[in-house]
């Protein structure tokens, strides 16, 4: 029960960190677009980040 | 039993607020305030934003949203309602309410209490959930694309050069805050220089060694950076390597100028995505720490309820309560600039459209909180403390004798060895005279967590408070500039093709030197002010940032007439209405007043004058046509914010009177009905 529940926060803080980004990315390609190359991890991080600042991000 | 408990809050509510407006004593607990806070947030968040949520805006549970509709895993993503209010709240919160209220403070901690409360539940949160809605049903459509759509080309034009313009002015104010922190102070200025290869550091960890692996890059980050104040500590008791790191405000100035043209240009994953997992991590760390610890420790308010300076004549800022208070504390009450986050990426991860009341409603009430936790930051501190911190030179005199002294004869007793023994408990040789609210803050926020956590650690809270300041600073400095460098790379594009390509070199050097000039010329002359820069620039982004709210609040307005909700319109229009006079107000003032310290025109005569007559010591009299320039600049300005105000006003006016006369209008650009489910796209929960 403890174990689930600590489980469950570590996954809603990598969610919310990013940090599970990559195996989010490769879960959705592995559904929508298996015919397209799959990235590496460090493409897609970097692709991700590029994408990420190319607007308003940060407020005052 | 539910109506019982949340008559329970009501009541309780009253109680406090009641409480704190009737209170006549010395000092109040700042527990009454956390509690008045809390009691009005659940009533606003239960009440009216159920009420605007369900009438006005109308959300409607089984509409796909464009991330269910458009689902590409990328730019759509149907995400969890609590990852998008984590997002959303960390794009949101920047230093802006933790500056506002500090500076605010000057009038008593009431006037700033009320705004932010009153301010925050009928007009920022409202304004949040609104445009989050809006660019929801509009295939998370930008503020500016959304202005164009339904007012027009002159309300997209003002949205966009209105954004440009309040980026400028932010990054200056945001510069002058950490340069005012930092200078002559080695321990800070050592602490705040090492944040930036820590970042490169955590970039390349990033790239390069574990990709992605965004925690626990984050986490050695932060435990480098604590190793930095640390070590900024000791360095301070080198002589000789304190001395490297004892610098003035210009050498600092220039510094940050040439960090945020740096910071614009190289790639992302090098500078200002690592710099800003460091951010957001510390932001909701230290904010989080910081308001158990006020609970916890709940301390006493010494700063009075009003000031006398209520009457324009304060040293922190000048101009009276009306309208110079909702000027000062936007982001906190009602901030232009969260219009441009709500959107941008949060309505494109919006999984069900119940989600946007927590997460447009909701976060701007934490932010609100964030602004309430500083307000009391600042006014536990002692007073004359306060002020002394505050106040520039020009104004109560450049010596520690001549500061106390004006101070004390205000009714804030303070001397000159209480001042002494404060500054060597923070680590700091002096504190007088530290404007721009951070150190003000960062001794508040030590004297604290110090309280809670053991009285011999104050200097490593204070210069901990201060890192934590300016890495988010520096981290909305490294964005804003990139964004500005995007909008005018769009602007230049137009006029010769070449320009417009975000990634030729040329263009991104060109573009980024012309935003970095932008704000580099502010801040030099804010550095360079005797009267401290803060109180000509906060106004004026004050201004700026709330003529970006009264925009999103027309386009919204605009909206609520044209789908025929007219009866409605007061819930943008009353926010809106109260925008436009406190704004044009201050407009008006700080262009016409005969006060030197209010009015531009009439400081930029002063100046004038006292050059004429000689009457200015040497060094002054260099700067003075600089400054009598700027003053000048300033005024052209505020009456470009305040035109651009009144056109989008009466645009929008426009557009509501042919509605009301049956005449025809822009379509509305809202995207069709699509049910959940109907194209094959699922919930996510």
């Amino acid at each position: 029960m403890m174990r689930r529940f600590a489980g469950r926060i570590w996954q809603v803080l990598r969610t919310i960190a990013d940090d599970d980004a990559y195996d989010r990315y490769r879960e959705h390609h592995a559904q929508c677009h298996r015919d397209a190359p799959l990235l590496d991890r460090r493409a897609f991080y970097l692709e991700q980040q590029r994408r990420k600042w190319s607007g308003v991000q940060r407020c005052c | 039993m539910k109506k019982l408990f949340w008559f329970g809050v009501a009541l309780l509510g009253a109680c406090a607020l009641g409480g704190i407006a009737l209170h006549r004593g010395e000092t109040i607990n700042a527990l009454w305030i956390i509690t008045a806070a809390v009691c009005v947030y659940a009533l606003g968040y239960r009440f009216y934003s159920a009420w605007v949520a369900a009438h006005v805006l109308t959300f409607d549970a089984t509409r796909a949203t464009p991330a269910q509709r458009l689902n590409d895993g990328r730019d759509f993503v149907p995400t969890n309602r609590w990852i998008v209010f984590g997002h959303h709240f960390a794009a949101i919160a920047g230093p802006g309410p933790l500056v506002g209220p500090t500076l605010a403070a000057q009038f008593g901690y009431l006037p700033g209490l009320l705004w932010i409360l009153i301010g925050g539940v009928l007009g920022g949160c409202v304004q949040d959930m609104t445009i989050l809605f809006m660019s929801t049903r509009r295939d998370g459509r930008s503020l500016g694309k959304m202005a164009r759509d339904e007012l027009g080309p002159i309300g997209g034009f003002a949205a966009m050069i209105g954004t440009l313009m309040i980026l400028v002015i932010l990054i200056a104010v945001l510069a002058l805050v950490v340069v005012n922190a930092m200078q002559h102070s080695p321990w800070a200025t050592a602490t705040v220089f090492a944040t930036i290869p820590i970042a490169v550091l955590i970039g390349l960890y990033l790239r390069n060694i574990r990709p992605g692996r965004v925690i626990e890059a984050s986490v050695l980050g932060v435990g480098l950076l604590l190793l930095a104040v640390v070590g900024g500590g000791w360095l301070n008791d080198q002589p000789t390597l304190a001395k490297v790191f004892d610098l003035d405000a210009l050498q600092l100035a220039w510094f940050v100028m040439g960090y945020g043209f740096v910071a614009a240009i190289v790639p992302v994953w090098l500078l200002l995505a690592p710099r800003d997992y460091l951010s957001t991590f510390l932001k909701i760390g230290t904010v989080i720490l910081l308001a158990i610890t006020v609970v916890w420790m709940h301390p006493q308010i010494k700063m009075p309820a009003l000031t006398q300076f209520i009457d324009g004549t304060g040293p922190v800022f000048g101009g009276k309560l009306f309208p110079f208070v909702f000027i000062t504390i936007a982001c906190g009450a009602i901030s232009g600039f969260h219009a441009l986050v709500a959107s941008g990426t949060t309505p494109k991860l919006i999984g069900n459209e119940m989600d946007i009341r927590p997460i447009g409603y909701g976060s701007m009430l934490l932010e609100s909180f964030v602004a309430v936790i500083a307000l009391i930051a600042a006014t536990l501190l002692d007073p004359g403390v306060y002020f002394a911190i505050n106040s520039p030179g020009g104004i109560v005199g450049t010596t520690a004798e001549a500061a106390v002294q004006t101070i004390s004869s205000w009714g804030f007793p303070v001397t000159a060895d209480q001042m002494h023994a404060l500054a060597a408990a923070m680590g700091e040789t002096t504190l007088f005279a530290r404007t721009g609210g951070a150190p003000s803050l960062a001794v508040g926020m030590a004297t604290i967590f110090s309280s809670a956590f053991g009285q011999h650690m104050l200097a490593l809270w204070y210069h901990f408070a201060i890192m934590f300041e300016a890495v988010f600073i520096l981290t909305t400095l490294d964005a804003g500039t990139r964004v500005g460098r995007f909008m005018v790379q769009d602007l230049l594009g137009h006029a010769w093709r070449p320009m417009g390509r975000t990634s030729w070199y040329p263009s991104v050097w060109i573009a980024s030197a012309v935003v970095v000039a932008g704000w580099g010329y502010f801040l030099y002359i804010g550095v360079i002010d005797p009267n401290g820069g803060v109180n000509i620039l906060w106004p004026m982004f004050g201004i700026a940032n709330q003529m970006l709210a009264a925009i999103a609040l027309s386009v919204a307005t605009g909206i609520l007439v044209k789908q025929g909700k007219l009866r409605y319109a007061w819930v943008t229009g009353i926010p809106l209405a109260w925008l436009a006079v406190v704004t044009s107000t201050a407009a008006w003032q700080k262009i016409f007043a005969v006060e030197p310290r209010i009015g531009f025109l009439a400081g930029a005569n002063d100046l004038a004058t006292k050059l004429a007559s000689g009457v200015l010591p040497a060094k002054q009299a260099a700067v003075a046509p600089q400054l009598i320039f700027n003053l000048k600049l300033d005024a052209v300005l505020t009456v470009f914010f305040a035109a651009i105000l009144w056109i989008i006003i009466i645009d929008m006016l426009r557009i509501c009177r042919r509605v009301v006369s049956g005449r025809r209008v822009t379509p509305s650009s809202e995207a069709v009905y699509v049910a959940i489910g109907a194209d094959g796209s699922g919930m996510v929960r």
